[in-house]
C-alpha cells in the first residue's frame, strides 16, 4: 500500500496528484527547484524537497536526486507526472531499485515504446494498422510530403515536415539537433505525413492481472508546432464502429507490450476514416481530464491502485457527454507562439466547478491549473498556466461553456493565447466538428491570433483605464479626496492620458465636469459610474462594464469586448530615460546565443544581427531598416530581459 | 445628527424664473473667463506654441497632479479696465506631488507676460493667500519685466514681489521657481529669491541687464547666453539649482522638488469622512431671486452645502434673520453665519458675536453666507444700541482669529458686508455668485439719499429745485451704482477671489478648507472691548 507518494514534477500535474492523494489519505511529497520554492504544488504538500538549481538538467530531470529526494521524505512511491523522466525506463529501474513504487508502466514496457521504431515493428505485428518508417537516407519524391521524427521523441520536438527533397537535409540535421538536445538522442526516420489527418488517441488503463480497459478515445488535432493545444472527447470524426476498432487496436497494443497503468495510443486518422498507429505514451497525458470528465473514472487514482497490484472490473465504464479541453499558455500566437514569461498578478477564471477533479454531474467546468494569483511564470519551463475542460451533455455546450469562461477569465501577466482558443472554440468549422491537424493553418493563425478586442474596445478600455485611474487617484490623494475628478472653476483643457498597447499607442482626453464626461472623439458616451477598479460607460444606450486592475504602469482591462493591456506613458519623463530611436529591444527573456554583427557595420533590414535562445528555440533579432550599427549593448552569453536594449541601429 | 429639510419646490415658476435668471448670468460670467482663457489671442497663442513653448495653463497642467483640483484665482483681474482680462498671470492652488501649492505662472502671450498695475495686485493676493495659509509657492517665470508705459504704477509697489518671496522663505515657505523664458531685471530677482529654481536650457534669460544695456553701461560686448542662459547659470554662476532639457524637464523637476519637501500640513486633518449633501447642487440655481429685495431661506443654500445636509442649528428662536449653526463640509467642522432676511437687527449681531467666540474657543473656522442689506435703521433701533451691537460683532468678525470663508450669494450692503466679514475683514477666501452685488447701499436707495441732500440744499438756498434734472440724476446715479454693485466689476479690482458657479460652491469651499489647513487653526481668546 503506498502511503507517501513522491510527485517528481512540477506545477499543474504536481498539483493534480496532490488532489488524488488527499482523496485516498496519501501523504504528497513534491520536489521543487529554486524557481519554484514559491510554487503553489510545494504549499500544498505534506513535504517538499529541494531540487538545487533551476534548469530541468540539473533539477526535474535529475533521476538521482529525485530517487533520495523519496527516500528523505520517507515516501514509498514515485509518480513521475508527465514530461521530465515520465517515460524514462532508467529512472523507472532506478526508483524500483530503490524499493520504491513506480507508479507507471514496467521499465520494460516503457523502453519497447521509447524508440518509436522498434514500437512500430511490434505493434505492427500484433495487427495494428502503422503508417511504414522510411529511412532518412532513402527518402524519394513519390515519399513526400514526409515528416521527420525523433526516435525519443514527444512534444513536437525534432518533428518537421518536408514537402521537398531539398528541404530534406536541413530538417533531418534540425531535428537530430533538437531531438539530442532535448532527449539525448539524435536519431530520427521519417513516415509519410497526411495533410489533413487529424490526431485521435485512445485512452487505455491495464493492471497487473491482465485486464486492459479502454476509455474512449480524444481527438487532439489543433495543434501547433505539434503541440497539443485543444483535445475533446469523444471524436466528432468517430462514430461507434470506428470506435470499436480503435479501442480494439489499442487494447492489441498494450497487451502487446504486456502494458500496466494508464497509457495512451495515439494514431493518426485520414480522411477515409483509416488509421495509423502514431506512437504510445506511456504515462499519464496532459489531456487526461478529457476523458476524466467524460468517464467519471479518477485516472491517477486507479494509476496509484493499479500500482498497489488492484484489480480492474471487467468492463470500462461508459462514457458519457462531451469533454473540451484548452491548454492556455503564456505565448503569443501572433508572434510566432513566442514563450512569454513573467509575473502573472491574477488569474481568475469565473464559473469554475472544481479544480482538478472528477465532477459527477453532467455538466461543469474544471480547472487544472499550475498557477494562481501571483504566481511568476518562469523562463526555464512549458509556457503552459493551465488548463481548463468544460463537459455537458452535447459538444456545442461544453464549446460555448469554455469559451465564455475564457472570455471572461481575468488573466493579468505575460500575454496568453487565451484569445485564439476562445477564437477556435468559437469557429464554424470547430463547431462543425472539422477540425485537423491543418485546422490553425487553414483558419489562419493571423485571424485567430487577433486580439478579440479591436481598435474600438482599445479605445474603451483606454478610457476606462483612465478613469478608473482618476477615481484611484482621489481616493489615495493624501488632500482633497473628496473633490471631484479633474475639477477647475475655469476649464481650459482636456485631460490628458497616452497608454502604449500590443497595437500601438492610444491617447484619450478627456473631461469630467457638469454636462458629463466629455471625450475628444467620442461622440454619445456617457459615463454611469467610476471606481477605482471598475468603470461603466454608456456608449449609445448600451452599458458596458469594465474592470480595471494596475499593476505598476500596467493596466488590465477586462470586459466584454475583450481584455485589454494598457502601459501608461508617464506624463513627464526624465531625459536620458527614453529608449534611443533605433534600439532593439529584446522581445523575451533569454540567452544572448550569438553576436553576427560588429558596431560599425552596415546592415540591411531583415538581417540578423543576433540571435536570442529561450526556452530551447533560437529567436534571430533583424536590423528593421538599411542601416549601421550603432552600438552593441549586449554580448554572448549574456542573459538579457525582455525590453532590455540590445542593439541601437540607425 | 440633525437634517435639514428642503421645503423648496422645484417646479414652481419662481425656482423656473430664478433658476433661468442664474443660468444667463453664469453664460455672460463664462463669456468673461473666456477672455481671460484666451490670453493674448490666437495670433500670440499659435506664435507661442510656434516656438515649442506651452502656454500659462498648459504648464500648469502638467505641473499637478493628475485628475486632482485646481483653483484659479482672481481670473476677472483688471475686468472693466484698459487692460487684459485676466492681468497677463495665472494664480491659483493646485496640488502638486501631493502638496497644495500656490502656483503664479506668467502669461507670455499678453505682452510678453509684461506686469501691470494690476498683475501686480493679482500678484499680491496670492502672495497673501500664500502667507495666511502656508502654501508653498511656485512660479513659473516668462516675463518681460514691467511693462513700461505704466511703471510708475508698478515700480515703487513692485518690490513687495521680491519681499514676499523672502519673508515666505524666512516662514519656512519654500519658495520654486521655474524659469521657462525672460525674467530679466527686476524679473531676475524672482529666482534670486527663491529657494529652488529651475532653468531650461536655451529658454531662460535670467539677468540684471541685457548686451545693450550692458554695452551701454560699461562697453562691454556679450551676449544672451553668457549673461544669463541656464547653462550658465547651472555650471558657473550658480543661481539655477536644476538644469532642465525643456519646458516638460522642467516640471519634471519642479514635481520633484516638490515631492522632497518634506511638506506638512499644520492644521488637522478632516474629522469625519466626507458625505455629500442629500439635495441637489444643480437645485442652487433656483434657490436666489431674481430681485435680491426678496428674501430667501439661506437653510436652502446650506442643506445643498453641507456633508449629509446634516446642520445643528444654534439659537435658531433668537434673531432670526441670521442663521448660525454647526456643521461639517468635505469632512472639515465649520461654524455656517448665514443672513435670512437681510437685516440685522441687535438680537442678530449679539447671536452673531456668541457664535463667532464660541468657535473661537473650539478652533472651528467660520464660513459667512452674505445676503446682506446691512444693520437695521430708525429711531427705535438707534435707541435700542443698534450701533453698539454691530459693532460688537464687527468687532468679534475683525479679531476672531479662526479661517473665515466668505461667499456672497445675493446682497452685500453697508455695514452689513462688514459684520459678515467682507474683504476689508481678511477673510482667507471670499468668493461670489454672478447674481451679487455689493455697494454702501442699493443704487435706488443711494439715488434717493443724494436727491434727499440736493432737495434740502436747494431749499436751504432759497433755490427752485428742477424736478427734470433730479429725475435724470437719480437714474445716471442709479445706474453707475448697479454697474459698479455688479460681481464681475467688484472682482476685476480684486475684491473677491473669484466669481463661481452656485453649484460648484461645495466644492470650492472643500478646496478651501483642505487649504486653509495647511496652517494651525487657533481660535483668539482676546476680542476688542465689547460696548455693552
Amino acid at each position: 500500500m503506498i502511503s507517501r507518494l513522491l510527485i517528481a514534477n512540477r506545477g499543474e500535474i504536481a498539483r493534480r496528484v496532490v488532489r488524488t492523494c488527499r482523496a485516498l489519505g496519501v501523504s504528497p511529497v513534491a520536489v521543487f527547484s529554486d524557481t519554484d520554492e514559491r510554487s503553489p504544488h510545494v504549499a500544498e504538500a505534506d513535504l517538499a524537497v529541494r531540487l538545487p538549481g533551476d534548469a530541468p538538467t540539473a533539477t526535474y530531470l535529475r533521476g538521482d536526486l529525485l530517487v533520495q529526494a523519496a527516500l528523505d521524505a520517507g515516501a514509498d512511491a514515485v509518480h513521475p507526472g508527465y514530461g521530465f523522466l515520465s517515460e524514462n525506463a532508467d529512472f523507472a529501474r532506478e526508483v524500483e531499485r530503490a524499493g520504491l513504487t513506480w507508479v507507471g508502466p514496467p521499465p520494460a514496457a516503457i523502453e519497447a515504446m521509447g524508440d518509436k521504431v522498434r514500437a512500430k515493428h511490434l505493434l505492427a505485428d500484433a495487427g495494428v494498422p502503422v503508417l511504414a518508417e522510411i529511412d532518412p537516407d532513402h527518402v524519394a519524391e513519390h515519399h513526400l510530403p514526409v515528416l521527420v521524427k525523433a526516435a525519443a521523441g514527444g512534444g513536437g520536438r525534432g518533428m518537421r515536415v518536408v514537402r521537398s527533397l531539398e528541404e530534406l537535409p536541413a530538417a533531418v540535421a534540425t531535428a537530430r539537433a533538437e531531438a539530442s538536445a532535448a532527449f539525448g538522442d539524435g536519431t530520427v526516420f521519417c513516415e509519410r505525413y497526411l495533410e489533413r489527418g487529424r490526431h485521435v488517441e485512445v485512452q487505455v488503463l491495464a493492471d497487473s492481472h491482465g485486464t486492459v480497459w479502454a476509455l474512449g478515445e480524444r481527438e487532439c488535432s489543433i495543434q501547433r508546432r505539434y503541440q497539443k493545444v485543444v483535445e475533446e472527447s469523444p471524436s466528432p470524426a468517430v462514430g461507434p464502429e470506428l470506435r470499436a476498432a480503435m479501442c480494439s487496436a489499442a487494447v492489441a497494443a498494450a497487451k502487446a507490450i504486456g502494458y500496466v497503468g494508464a497509457g495512451t495510443v495515439e494514431f493518426l486518422l485520414g480522411d477515409d476514416g483509416r488509421f495509423y498507429f502514431l506512437e504510445t505514451n506511456t504515462r499519464l497525458q496532459v489531456e487526461h481530464p478529457v476523458t476524466e470528465c467524460v468517464t467519471g473514472v479518477d485516472l491517477v487514482r486507479w494509476q496509484l491502485a493499479v500500482a498497489e497490484g488492484a484489480a480492474l472490473d471487467a468492463q470500462p465504464p461508459s462514457a458519457r457527454g462531451h469533454a473540451i479541453e484548452v491548454r492556455l499558455y503564456a505565448e503569443d500566437p501572433a508572434q510566432d507562439w513566442r514563450p512569454g514569461s513573467g509575473p502573472l498578478h491574477r488569474f481568475d477564471v469565473p464559473g469554475v466547478d472544481v479544480e482538478f477533479g472528477i465532477g459527477a454531474v453532467e455538466r461543469g467546468l474544471r480547472l487544472d491549473s499550475g498557477v494562481v494569483d501571483g504566481s511568476v511564470v518562469s523562463v526555464h519551463y512549458d509556457p503552459m498556466l493551465a488548463k481548463l475542460i468544460s463537459w455537458a451533455p452535447s459538444r456545442t455546450e461544453a464549446a460555448r461553456r469554455l469559451a465564455g469562461a475564457l472570455a471572461g477569465a481575468r488573466i493579468h501577466g505575460p500575454h496568453t493565447n487565451r484569445d485564439l482558443l476562445v477564437r477556435v472554440l468559437r469557429h464554424p468549422a470547430f463547431l462543425a466538428g472539422d477540425t485537423d491537424t491543418a485546422f490553425l493553418a487553414t483558419h489562419g493563425p493571423d485571424a485567430l491570433a487577433a486580439p478579440l478586442a479591436d481598435e474600438q474596445a482599445r479605445v474603451l478600455s483606454a478610457l476606462a483605464a483612465a478613469l478608473a485611474g482618476a477615481a484611484g487617484n482621489r481616493v489615495a490623494s493624501v488632500v482633497q479626496p473628496g473633490v471631484p475628478i479633474g475639477w477647475r472653476n475655469l476649464p481650459s483643457q482636456l485631460e490628458h492620458k497616452e497608454f502604449t498597447t500590443r497595437d500601438g499607442r492610444v491617447e484619450v482626453r478627456y473631461r469630467l465636469g457638469r454636462g458629463g464626461l466629455e471625450v475628444a472623439g467620442l461622440e454619445g458616451i456617457r459615463l454611469v459610474s467610476v471606481e477605482p477598479h471598475q468603470v461603466v460607460l454608456d456608449t449609445a444606450g448600451v452599458h458596458r462594464r469594465f474592470l480595471v486592475e494596475s499593476y505598476g504602469d500596467d493596466v488590465h482591462v477586462d470586459s466584454v469586448l475583450g481584455s485589454v493591456v494598457l502601459r501608461r506613458v508617464p506624463r513627464l519623463v526624465e531625459p536620458g530615460s527614453v529608449v534611443a530611436e533605433g534600439s532593439l529591444l529584446a522581445p523575451m527573456p533569454g540567452a544572448v546565443a550569438e553576436i553576427e554583427v560588429t558596431e560599425g557595420e552596415d546592415v540591411r533590414a531583415g538581417q540578423p544581427l543576433l540571435v536570442l535562445e529561450a526556452m530551447k528555440m533560437r529567436h534571430a533579432v533583424r536590423s528593421p531598416v538599411d542601416g549601421v550599427v550603432r552600438a552593441i549593448k549586449v554580448s554572448a552569453g549574456a542573459q538579457v530581459d525582455a525590453g532590455e536594449v540590445l542593439a541601437i541601429v540607425s | 445628527m440633525t437634517l435639514l429639510r428642503s421645503t423648496l419646490d422645484t417646479a414652481s415658476p419662481e425656482f423656473a424664473a430664478n433658476r433661468e435668471a442664474m443660468l444667463a448670468r453664469l453664460e455672460e460670467l463664462a463669456a468673461e473667463h473666456a477672455k481671460a482663457l484666451a490670453g493674448g489671442g490666437p495670433k500670440y497663442v499659435d506664435r507661442h506654441h510656434g516656438r515649442g513653448k506651452l502656454l500659462a495653463r498648459e504648464r500648469i497642467e502638467l505641473l499637478i497632479d493628475p485628475d486632482t483640483a485646481f483653483l484659479e484665482l482672481s481670473p476677472l483681474a483688471a475686468w472693466g479696465t484698459d487692460y487684459t482680462v485676466g492681468a497677463s498671470v495665472v494664480t491659483g492652488i493646485g496640488v502638486v506631488s501631493g502638496v497644495e501649492c500656490l502656483i503664479v505662472a506668467n502669461d507670455p502671450t499678453v505682452r510678453g507676460g509684461a506686469s501691470n498695475p494690476w498683475t501686480l495686485r493679482k500678484t499680491f493676493r496670492a502672495t497673501d493667500i500664500a502667507a495666511d495659509n502656508r502654501l508653498p509657492v511656485i512660479n513659473l517665470v516668462e516675463s518681460g519685466g514691467a511693462d513700461l508705459p505704466s511703471q510708475s504704477e508698478i515700480f515703487i509697489p513692485g518690490g513687495r514681489v521680491f519681499r514676499d518671496l523672502t519673508r515666505a522663505s524666512a516662514a519656512r515657505l519654500p519658495t520654486v521657481t521655474l524659469v521657462f523664458g525672460n525674467s530679466t531685471a527686476g524679473g531676475a530677482y524672482i529666482p534670486g529669491m527663491s529657494d529652488h529654481v529651475v532653468m531650461v536650457k536655451e529658454r531662460a534669460k535670467v539677468f540684471l541687464a541685457g548686451p545693450p544695456l550692458v554695452k551701454m553701461a560699461t562697453g562691454e560686448e556679450s551676449n544672451d547666453e553668457e549673461l544669463g542662459g541656464a547653462e550658465m547659470h547651472a555650471r558657473t554662476s550658480g543661481l539655477a539649482d536644476y538644469f532642465a532639457e525643456d519646458e516638460h524637464d522642467a516640471l519634471r523637476i519642479g514635481r520633484r522638488i516638490v515631492a522632497r519637501l518634506n511638506w506638512r500640513k499644520l492644521g488637522p486633518g478632516p474629522s469625519v469622512p466626507p458625505v455629500e449633501p442629500r439635495y441637489d447642487a444643480e437645485e442652487l440655481l433656483g434657490i436666489v431671486p431674481t430681485d435680491l429685495r426678496t428674501p430667501f431661506d439661506p437653510r436652502e443654500v446650506i442643506a445643498r452645502l453641507v456633508d449629509d445636509s446634516d446642520f445643528d442649528e444654534f439659537k435658531p428662536r433668537y434673531g432670526t434673520s441670521l442663521v448660525t449653526g454647526w456643521a461639517s463640509l468635505h469632512g472639515y467642522p465649520i461654524g455656517v453665519l448665514a443672513n435670512a432676511r437681510g437685516v440685522l437687527f441687535s438680537a442678530e449681531s449679539q447671536k452673531a458675536t456668541q457664535f463667532i467666540q464660541l468657535a473661537n474657543s473650539a478652533d472651528i473656522p467660520l464660513l459667512f453666507l452674505q445676503n446682506t442689506t446691512g444693520y437695521m435703521v430708525g429711531k427705535k433701533y438707534e435707541q435700542a444700541g443698534i450701533i453698539k451691537h454691530g459693532a460688537a460683532m464687527i468687532n468679534a468678525v475683525s479679531n476672531s482669529t479662526v479661517p473665515h470663508l466668505t461667499v456672497v450669494m445675493g446682497a452685500s450692503y453697508g455695514a452689513g458686508n462688514y459684520g459678515m466679514c467682507g474683504r476689508a475683514y481678511d477673510p482667507r477666501f471670499l468668493f461670489t455668485w454672478p447674481n451679487a452685488k455689493s455697494a454702501v447701499m442699493g443704487p435706488a436707495q443711494l439715488a434717493g439719499v443724494l436727491s434727499i441732500v440736493a432737495r434740502q440744499a436747494a431749499a436751504a438756498k432759497g433755490q427752485p429745485y428742477d424736478e427734470e434734472t433730479d429725475r435724470n440724476l437719480r437714474a445716471m446715479v442709479e445706474q453707475q451704482i448697479e454697474q459698479q454693485s455688479l460681481a464681475p466689476f467688484l472682482s476685476g479690482r480684486l475684491y473677491d477671489d473669484g466669481i463661481i458657479d452656485p453649484r460648484d460652491t461645495r466644492t470650492v469651499l472643500g478646496i478651501c478648507l483642505s487649504i486653509i489647513h495647511n496652517a494651525p487653526i487657533r481660535g483668539t481668546d482676546r476680542f476688542g472691548v465689547f460696548r455693552m
